[in-house]
């Protein structure tokens, strides 16, 4: 199944003294990034260093406060985040779904809303081990299976970047080494993914970017 | 927008029916305080057909917070809120798929209440086919009203007990326009002005949630 969708010239991500603030408090206290298509980015750091406030932005779900940023062509300060938000692709350290909804049903949802074909539910659970709780309620698989439906809903998305908060999270040893391999197929096949990852990875990112207190520091 | 709604009324519905917390908890909530309200009334059936359309509507309103929360925090589960936010849905169609979903939930609920009514309260059969149709309007208006206060109150920990102090002032005119539209259903009366009121604030929640609830969201 064809993972991305149209390649995108120019960096994906470019961010000058991004600021995020929530009551005056900042999380992201001016941030400078760059990121060509098709790369994979692990951003590193301690709690509270500002990882997942860093994907929330790119991913149009935090507003810009202050710099400068351009994400998949949107101008964070003045352009359609909602427009952004349909480019990418979110995983985060929670769930991603109506719980209430079988793992089929919430990909179908997420299909329909996307306008893509339902066609595309059937093989994004069986790439990723689902197909025999396909009609399963999501409230009632267990993490690492919350967490592979996770990628379907991915892989169902075929968006342009794509956002992991700490992708390993409750996955056990099989789990790591699939979403690694569909990491590394996604980037092969143009996306540019950004993760979040506390532990070593089974795969090597092109870029690690340390950060502390809201900054880059490496 | 239209294809977004129809997305997520179906979705709503398909929750509820897969759960059923509406009708194993809110509607046995709705139905015990209208038992309650016919024992406080006492025995005398001439007490209950004067204030039997307001109890009525007062025990609609609480349904309605309770079903108003229950419709939100579908949206609101840890992770579930970013994920579809990712999805890009227009702001308006969602505002018009939970207001419908919520609509057909309240009139489901209302309809049962209803003829509890009549048993309960003495409501005369006629006069509660009669008002049937406000009642239906007026629920619709109320699941309008209810979804975008819905979204004001929005997520955190006070968000449950914020919604009643929030929405029960901005309901407290569709209690009046109810009531006083089924009061006079059961007494043959005239009820154009009250159907009005009822439709001008149906249509002035309907613009206001389809304009703002994006805002609303994102903040």
């Amino acid at each position: 199944m064809s993972l991305a969708g149209p390649a995108p010239t120019g960096p994906v991500v470019a961010l000058e003294g991004a600021v995020v603030a929530h009551g005056g408090f900042p999380l992201l206290a001016g941030v400078t990034l760059e990121l060509a298509p098709g790369t994979l980015t692990i951003l590193r750091g301690p709690n509270g260093a500002g990882k997942t406030s860093l994907l929330r932005l790119l991913g149009g779900l935090e507003p810009l406060s202050g710099g400068r940023g351009v994400v998949a062509g949107v101008d964070l300060a003045h352009g359609d985040r909602r427009l952004l938000r349909r480019k990418v692709g979110w995983v985060g350290h929670e769930g991603s779904f109506y719980d209430d909804l079988t793992a089929e049903e919430n990909l179908r949802f997420a299909a329909r809303a996307l306008g893509r074909p339902g066609a595309a539910v059937g093989p994004a659970l069986a790439r990723v081990g689902l197909t025999a709780r396909a009609a399963t309620a999501a409230r009632r698989l267990s993490a690492g299976q919350r967490r592979r439906l996770g990628v379907a809903w991915l892989l169902v998305r075929r968006a342009e970047l794509w956002l992991l908060d700490e992708p390993y999270a409750a996955l056990d040893d099989e789990g790591r080494e699939l979403v690694g391999e569909l990491l590394v197929e996604a980037r092969a096949a143009g996306v540019t993914i950004v993760a979040s990852a506390h532990e070593a990875l089974a795969f090597d990112g092109d870029r690690e970017v340390r950060l502390a207190g809201g900054r880059v520091v490496g | 927008m239209i294809r977004v709604a129809l997305l997520v009324a179906g979705k709503d519905l398909r929750i509820e029916a897969r759960s059923r917390v509406l009708a194993s908890q809110v509607l046995p909530f709705g139905v015990m305080a209208l038992v309650l309200a016919g024992l406080a009334l006492g025995p005398a059936r001439a007490g209950h057909s004067g204030a039997a359309p307001g109890l009525f509507y007062l025990v609609l309103l609480l349904v309605t917070l309770l079903a108003v929360g229950r419709s939100q925090s579908l949206e609101r589960a840890a992770g579930t809120r970013a994920s579809v936010a990712t999805l890009g849905l227009d702001p308006a169609g969602v505002f018009l798929g939970k207001s419908a979903a919520l609509a057909l939930e309240l009139v489901t609920m209302g309809l049962v209440l209803e003829a509890l009514a009549v048993v309960m309260l003495h409501v005369a059969l006629a006069g509660a086919l009669v008002a049937l149709p406000s009642v239906v309007v007026t629920l619709a208006t109320l699941a309008a009203a209810g979804t975008l206060y819905g979204a004001i109150v929005g997520e955190g920990p006070v968000a449950s007990t914020l919604l009643p102090v929030l929405a029960l002032p901005a309901f407290a005119p569709l209690l009046i326009a109810g009531e006083r539209a089924f009061s006079a259903a059961l007494s043959r009366q005239a009820e154009a002005r009250w159907w009005v009121i009822t439709l001008v604030a149906l249509a002035a929640y309907l613009a206001v949630g389809v304009l703002a609830y994006g805002v609303l969201e994102d903040s």
